[in-house]
């Protein structure tokens, strides 16, 4: 998709679920059918929308999950206790119902397999969805940037794409991808569990020498710590984008 | 942290309420903060979603730049911060 190329209208269209598949106990992926998909980038996101029998709607975002380049649309939803919209995406929507989205929207938040500069992304719990978009279009496309993640997690149990995580990252040019466990680390993790602090940052992440672009995503309260520390380190505010997910539920 | 101020979104939030009205991505165009003279782009906007609306305003100085509220079949939409906006479009 071009840059700034002159779009239409942006209209709401039916997509339909394709399939579902369990990430955690509390997260699940949409695998949605969207009939006139124009396409998307890496860390885009589509507004979704629910309307009810009386007509009361609820708009939320959500970003998009797979590489782009396919037919099909992914996301992956955290589910929030008490929430409006998430509670139906992880448990009441099923195969073969309808779902209401627009976009893809959003051209500040992405990363483009072309840019050769070193790629540091940094996530906070089911703030690693648009970020994981970044991880699978840098596969797809054999990108030549080297890439590292540092994820922040409650517990082991919680991470996202854990498998598919350490797959691509055991594979040749692949992330490296590094945790960080605020709750519960698994037996023998070298660090006590914790929130990312400075020393993790500059044992995880690439140094502002190396010049990467940086991503931050996750709860608002997550992405501004980290964005700080990112700065304080010596990053240029001008090459971090941060995307926040809204009220922090926790530290994730 | 300050607990004044209530948690806010990125102006990257409201993207799909822009692309409603503007046939381009208003989010990576560039504005001029009206208060205190910043270039911002409009992805980088603090963005409020508690008013009725969403509410972007100036990481700079905080004075509000924008605002959007969708209603039944309309849009109502404020830029009242923004002295000007320069939109990348290369000739087609
Ligand atoms: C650009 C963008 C992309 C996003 N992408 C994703 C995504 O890929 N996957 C995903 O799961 N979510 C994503 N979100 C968050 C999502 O939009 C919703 O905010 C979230 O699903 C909660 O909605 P809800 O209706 O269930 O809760 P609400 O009814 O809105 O809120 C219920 C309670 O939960 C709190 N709350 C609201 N939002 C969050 C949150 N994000 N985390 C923790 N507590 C919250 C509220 O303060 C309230 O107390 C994204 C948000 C943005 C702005
Ligand atoms: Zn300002």
């Amino acid at each position: 998709m071009a840059r700034a190329a002159v779009l239409g209208r942006l209209t709401w269209r039916v997509g339909t679920v394709r399939a579902v598949r369990d990430e955690t106990p509390t997260a699940r992926t949409l695998v949605l059918d969207v009939p006139g998909w124009p396409g998307h980038e890496a860390g885009q996101h589509v507004d979704v929308r629910l309307t009810a029998a009386d007509g009361y709607t609820a708009v939320r975002s959500y970003s998009l999950a797979n590489a782009p380049d396919a037919d099909r649309v992914e996301l992956t939803v955290q589910q929030v206790p008490d929430g409006e919209v998430s509670p139906y995406l992880t448990q009441a929507l099923a195969v073969g119902d309808p779902l209401e989205i627009r976009g893809p929207v959003g051209g500040w938040f992405v990363w483009r397999p072309g840019q050769p500069e070193p790629v540091q992304l940094v996530a906070g719990g089911s703030g690693i969805v648009p970020l994981m978009a970044m991880v699978r279009a840098h596969g797809t496309s054999g990108g030549r940037a080297p890439m590292r993640l540092l994820y922040s997690v409650r517990d082991p149990a919680s991470a996202l794409y854990r498998a598919e995580l350490a797959d691509r990252a055991a594979s040749d040019g692949g992330p490296e991808v590094t945790y960080a466990y605020t709750r519960a680390a698994p037996p023998g993790w070298p660090r006590t569990p914790g929130r990312i602090d400075a020393d993790l940052l500059a044992a995880a992440t690439w140094p502002p020498e190396a010049g990467p672009s940086c991503y931050v995503c996750g709860p608002t309260g997550f992405v501004e710590r980290v964005a700080d520390l990112l700065v304080a380190a010596g990053h240029e505010p001008t090459r971090i984008r941060t995307e926040r997910f809204g009220p922090s539920g926790g530290s994730p | 942290m300050n607990t004044e101020t209530p948690a806010h979104l990125d102006g990257n939030a409201a993207a799909g309420a822009l692309r409603e009205v503007f046939a381009v991505d208003l989010t990576t165009a560039a504005g001029r903060c009206e208060n205190c003279g910043r270039t911002v782009v409009l992805a980088e906007a603090r963005l409020y979603t508690r008013a009725p609306g969403l509410v972007g305003r100036c990481p700079g100085c905080e004075a509000v730049l924008f605002r959007v509220v969708r209603g039944p079949d309309r849009t109502w939409l404020d830029l009242r911060g923004l002295t000007c906006i320069e939109v990348s479009l290369p000739d087609a």
